[in-house]
């Protein structure tokens, strides 16, 4: 189990990494906290031949907020994530969700970013991002745009992301004084990946938005319809039919029914959360 | 055979300092054991599951078989060696002799860099929280009680309110 040849790189800026991005293209992966790319070259499923390691870029690190959001750097790891204080205050959700994600042993180097970017439908972070209305912001050797966290995530694995970018962070809007919400998952050990976790948020900026969001069922987390119509007020039985729906269109395969029990028994304890 | 890329590294291992060429694809894990003679860290799954192989860079806990040789330049890092020399988990070491909790050992010095870590940080952790910090180590032999004894003793008797 070792990874194919490659050659290494260790830009020390962006500008740098971006142009190495841009000569390589398709060849090269970007390389961030590893504890994803590292596995997946280990078991020779990704060959990239150029190796782009961006751990010594000190301006993709770190955490930032103005008076409407807090802006995370892409390299910025869990741990750091979890020690914040500005995160605990301004998007709590965020610091509960990744105290689920793996161990500590990893989560010392795994990122923000390249959680993302990796698109794990499983993954808890992802699933955050979609909850608050996060924007992702990449940037290539030709300039910086910001993508809004619903048009993200294209299918398993696959992202908004072109070749030659880079994400260098993710801006998560604070949440209102008065905003709750409620994050459940179910893993069969701690630190596993979900096999489903439902997350409701309704009203995080203090605009009347309810958003929910199911994860670890299908290619991608989504938002869920029938939770966001249901929340706030009285539940009828009917809004469990229509969430077991999704969760089968979603799905398409014999697990279908098991995911949609989990996922209707954490919306149920999310909802009664709320309530 | 074409030659590979190589790359100098220079690093702290337990205080020592080191410099060596390494193959850019070389894990830190494979450096520590194969470069420098470090084989208590051990190597099970390589791909970041197992725990075997944790070590700690910078005085973090971290997967010494997800990290290149090449990302550590400049980095300190220490192992079960290491901390064996200094004495840091002498009464881990002890418990873990006197509970029994190691059979083959493959598992052992990872669950120990990674008890070492959590004592660090928490005065008198609880079973469960002792649990939750080596739920990230696999240990094929013991079925984990006896690991969870040997840590609880370490720490009881190093706060000494036994
Ligand atoms: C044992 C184990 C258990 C785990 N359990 C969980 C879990 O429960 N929940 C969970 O969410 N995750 C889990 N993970 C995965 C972990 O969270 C990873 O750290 C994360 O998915 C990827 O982040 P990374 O920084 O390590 O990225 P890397 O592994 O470095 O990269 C992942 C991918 O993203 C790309 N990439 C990285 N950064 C950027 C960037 N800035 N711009 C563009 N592309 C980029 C890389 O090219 C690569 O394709 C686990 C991992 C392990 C080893
Ligand atoms: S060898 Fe590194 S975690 Fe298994
Ligand atoms: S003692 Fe054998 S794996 Fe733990």
């Amino acid at each position: 189990m070792k990874p194919a040849r490659f050659n290494y790189h260790r830009p020390g800026n962006l500008p740098d990494a971006l142009a190495l991005l841009a000569e390589h293209g398709g060849a090269a992966r970007v390389l961030a906290g590893g504890q994803s790319l590292m596995p997946l070259m280990a078991m020779r499923l990704t060959r990239p031949e150029e190796l782009i390691d961006i751990n010594r870029i000190d301006e993709l690190k770190g955490i930032t907020a103005d008076d409407t959001a807090v802006t995370i750097g892409a390299l910025t790891r869990y741990t750091e994530i979890l020690r914040s204080e500005v995160i605990a205050a301004a998007v709590p959700l965020l610091a509960e969700a990744i105290r689920h994600v793996a161990h500590h042993a990893i989560r010392n180097r795994g990122t923000i970013g390249g959680s993302l970017a990796l698109a794990d439908p499983s993954a808890e972070t992802p699933a955050v991002c979609l909850a608050l209305a996060a924007r992702v912001i990449a940037r290539s050797a030709a300039g910086e745009r910001e993508i809004p966290i619903d048009s993200f995530f294209h299918g398993l694995m696959a992202t908004e992301l072109a070749e030659d970018e880079i994400l260098v962070g993710v801006r998560i809007p604070k949440r209102a004084a008065s905003a709750r919400h409620a994050f459940l998952e179910f893993a069969r050990r701690r630190g596993d990946f979900a096999q489903a976790g439902v997350i409701l948020a309704p009203g995080h900026t203090g605009v009347p938005e309810n958003r929910a969001v199911v994860f670890g069922v299908g290619a991608t987390a989504w938002r869920s319809s029938a939770l966001e119509g249901a929340m706030g007020r009285n539940i009828a039985d009917d809004v469990y039919a229509a969430l077991r729906l999704e969760v089968a269109a979603a799905v398409e395969d014999e697990t279908a029914d098991y995911k949609a029990r989990i996922v209707t028994t954490l919306a149920e304890r999310a909802m009664a959360r709320l309530a | 055979m074409s030659s590979e890329a190589e790359i100098l590294v220079r690093l702290t291992v337990n205080g020592a300092v080191v410099a060596r060429h390494v193959p850019v694809r070389r894990s830190l894990a494979d450096f520590l054991r194969h470069d420098l003679g470090l084989t208590g860290t051990h190597v099970g799954c390589e791909h970041g599951v197992c725990g075997a192989c944790t070590i700690r860079l910078d005085g973090e806990i971290v997967r010494s078989c997800l990290l290149l040789a090449a990302q550590a330049d400049g980095a300190a890092v220490e192992t079960v060696e290491g901390l064996t020399e200094s004495g840091e988990i002498a009464a881990l070491q002890q418990a873990f002799l006197a509970r029994n909790a190691l059979q083959c050992g493959f598992c052992t010095p990872g669950m120990l860099v990674t008890a070492a870590d959590l004592l660090r940080t928490t005065t008198t952790p609880t079973r469960e929280e002792i649990r939750g910090a080596i739920s990230a180590n696999y240990c094929r032999c013991t079925g984990y009680h006896a690991i969870v004894d040997a840590i609880e003793t370490a720490a009881t008797s190093r706060t000494g309110d036994r």
